[in-house]
């Protein structure tokens, strides 16, 4: 869209034909915060790969480390931060660059969505000049001609009276208005990667549908590869092509949609689809809850990291960690010892229930539930 | 009335945006105050009201009397009349009366507030401008840059503020032969010099909290370089408070020169202005009180009028941030 760049990332080589779609390769990134009180493993050991115009989900509990992950990957972390391992995008090597060579990169190829529409905004600018500087930071383009490239912006992400809203600050728009501005601005210089960090997650119900569908929207003209990042499967279900679930700062299982939907492996995994609400349960269902609480990322615990919540676990669970294991389908990993869906997972499942262990209990009766409604 | 030279000196050190404290958030910046400004339930609400209208009318005639100075039908300022020392006012179309070299005390307020005000605000603007880009940086960048300029501020605030500042003009314009703009520039330094550690602090406590703000990493996130966030996204956001503050830094350095010009430092006379009228007109305190209760009376005014527009504008900006 945009061709004149003053200064710009070096063109990309080879890496970008229709031959290799191959966009973003994260491999063993790890990200640390040093804190008074020690290490904080918020990233430890995450490795996937992201392909031109496809949709990533990731997805965990508060604190399990998603936001983390995209901030590392975009290098947008503090200076309490300690990072490693290898980030490829389009086979550049982004850890290794300085913050300077960076900044090229950011707009560019590089884009950040917000959770929070509120706070991501400039209360005092007006929202033409917010779409504007990236415009001028990027490009050479005159007055007029960012004008009108901030008109389509606003055109394209569906708001209505766009070039009143140009003179308009942030307070005088609602929530998924502002979102949309959000949105217009971080796709102004054409990013081949976006990352959205919970972006309907501070908005109405009514209104999340609506930004999910301009970013799927979004993603498919521009050929864009996304980082979807959400606690709610739900919201990641029918809009991605895979999903990855991160657990305290691992990714613990990853697969195609469809097939994580329909061949869940880890228990964790299962335990937050239970937890979704569903539209064929009947009303007043009770939700299954995943009891406890994610452990302390300065001292993780020695073997599986869920062990502690999980209604599989075993004495292997606790003293050995899992390595990503492959699953029947191609591109599906989980990290699990006795995994759900085999004969090992139920084994283990009855052997716990038996000990009268209570999150199995739980787990079998919030599953009865499920199984009674369908 | 009590002896002015204590007084000033007490007045000064009981000001709150002198004192040394910190700001932590432009939050902050209402309660740390502590408790409601009297007569200041509009000032709360962030409106003008009447007594901010009254505020904001006398700041502007004093403004116009003080430029409009050479071409208004007052007697000259240096012209001294024997007949006119020390009369009361309403004396032969005297509005204010004489002084004790009897020179018309109307005329010589309306000169002085030339001198008093281009000070001030001469003065304030270098604290504006030198402490509000070292705020800014030290609270936009934080770690180290923020320890040395904070410790840099420190120090400056530990110092008795009146104390510098006439140790700043004693050392490079006084004794014989000062010119009195000599004398002018320096005191406006000094006083620069003065202010800039207190809207340092405040800009920096200010820039702090906006600086954490989302939509400044979504700058970052776009590419922005820290100069262009800095001046284009966290400026806009610190200046209410900066502004505020610099309000009632005018009024600070208006008693200020008052205070100075008791300790013999003031704007160089023959030149008006009113510290160094207060100052002369000391003498005949007992007999002529008029001489001194008029000028300070004019400090009063002008003094109240810009903490009540700096408690208005304070918290007409606050409400922005509420509605958000």
């Amino acid at each position: 869209m945009i061709r004149s760049r003053r200064r710009v990332a070096p063109p990309p080589s080879g890496d970008f034909t229709s031959t290799n779609r191959r966009l973003l390769e994260v491999d063993d990134l790890k990200t640390h915060f040093r804190t008074p009180r020690g290490l904080v493993r918020a990233v430890d050991g995450v490795s996937f790969t992201l392909d031109r115009g496809r949709t990533l989900g990731l997805v965990g509990e508060s604190g399990c480390g998603k936001s983390v992950l995209s901030r590392s990957i975009m290098g947008l972390l503090p200076s309490t931060a300690d990072r490693s391992g290898e980030i490829r995008f389009g086979g550049i090597r982004l850890d290794e660059l300085g913050p300077k060579a960076l900044r090229d990169y950011w707009g560019t190829q590089l884009s950040m969505v917000f959770q929070d529409p509120m706070t991501s905004l400039n209360p005092v600018m007006k929202i033409g000049r917010q779409i504007a500087e990236s415009l001028e930071v990027h490009t050479d383009m005159d007055k007029d001609q960012i004008r009108e490239t901030a008109l389509s912006l606003l055109r394209s992400v569906h708001i209505p009276e766009a070039e009143r809203r140009l003179n308009q600050y942030p307070h005088e728009l609602s929530g998924g208005m502002r979102q949309r501005v959000v949105i217009a601005i971080a796709l102004a210089c054409g990013p081949a990667l976006l990352f959205a960090d919970e972006p309907t997650t501070a908005l109405d119900v009514t209104v999340q549908a609506q930004i999910l569908d301009l970013l799927g929207e979004q993603q498919r003209e521009r050929d864009m590869a996304v980082v979807l990042v959400s606690h709610d499967l739900g919201v990641v279900a029918g809009r991605t092509h895979d999903i990855a679930v991160m657990y305290a700062g691992q990714i613990v299982e990853m697969a195609p949609t469809r097939t994580l939907f329909a061949e869940v492996r880890m228990p964790y995994t299962e335990a937050l689809l239970q937890s979704a609400p569903r539209v064929e349960n009947p009303s007043h269902t009770r939700l299954a809850v995943i009891g406890g609480r994610p452990p302390d990322l300065i001292d993780p615990p020695k073997g599986c990291r869920f062990a502690a919540r999980c209604p599989y676990v075993q004495p292997r669970c606790r003293e050995e960690q899992p390595p990503l294991i492959e699953a029947d389908t191609p591109g599906h990993v989980f990290r699990c010892w006795y995994p759900v869906g085999t004969d090992k997972g139920r084994e283990a499942l009855e052997k716990n229930l038996a000990a009268e262990l209570p999150q199995a209990e739980a787990a079998v009766t919030g599953a009865a539930v499920a199984v009674e409604a369908s | 009335m009590p002896d002015r030279d204590s007084r000033d000196l007490v007045d000064l050190a009981d000001i709150p945006s002198l004192a040394p404290t910190s700001t932590a958030a432009p939050v902050d910046l209402v309660s740390a105050e502590g408790g409601t400004p009297l007569l200041g339930r509009k000032a709360r609400q962030g409106k003008l009201g009447v007594i901010g209208w009254l505020s904001l009318g006398w700041l502007v005639l004093i403004s116009l009397a003080a430029i409009l100075a050479p071409i208004l039908p007052i007697p000259d300022p240096d012209e001294q009349t024997a007949s006119l020392a020390r009369q009361p006012p309403m004396t032969d179309g005297h509005i204010l009366g004489g002084d004790g070299l009897g020179r018309d005390l109307f005329s010589r307020i309306i000169w002085g507030a030339r001198a008093s005000l281009t000070l001030a605000v001469c003065a304030i603007l270098i604290g504006i401008v030198v402490g509000g880009l070292l705020g800014l940086v030290a609270g936009y960048f934080r770690g180290r840059t923020d320890g040395v300029l904070t410790a840099v501020f420190d120090v400056l605030l530990s110092f008795p503020q009146l104390i510098l500042a006439l140790t700043l003009v004693t050392v490079f314009a006084s004794g014989e032969g000062v010119s009195g703009s000599r004398r002018m520039i320096f005191l406006i330094l000094a006083l620069g010099v003065v202010s800039v550690p207190v809207l340092a602090r405040i800009t920096r406590g200010s820039t702090l909290s906006w600086a954490q703000r989302e939509f400044v990493q979504a700058a970052r996130s776009i590419g922005a370089r820290n100069r262009l966030i800095m001046f284009s996204e966290v400026l806009p956001n610190v200046l209410p408070a900066m502004f505020s503050v610099a309000l009632l830094g005018v009024a600070v350095v208006i008693v200020a020169e008052g205070g100075l010009s008791v300790l013999g430092v003031g704007v160089q006379l023959p030149t008006p202005s009113w510290g160094n009228i207060i100052a002369e007109g000391r003498s005949d305190l007992t007999d002529s009180p008029h001489i001194v209760l008029w000028p300070t009376f004019v400090i009063f005014l002008t003094v109240f009028a810009l903490n009540y527009l700096g408690d208005v504008v304070r918290a007409h900006f606050d409400v922005r941030e509420s509605a958000l």
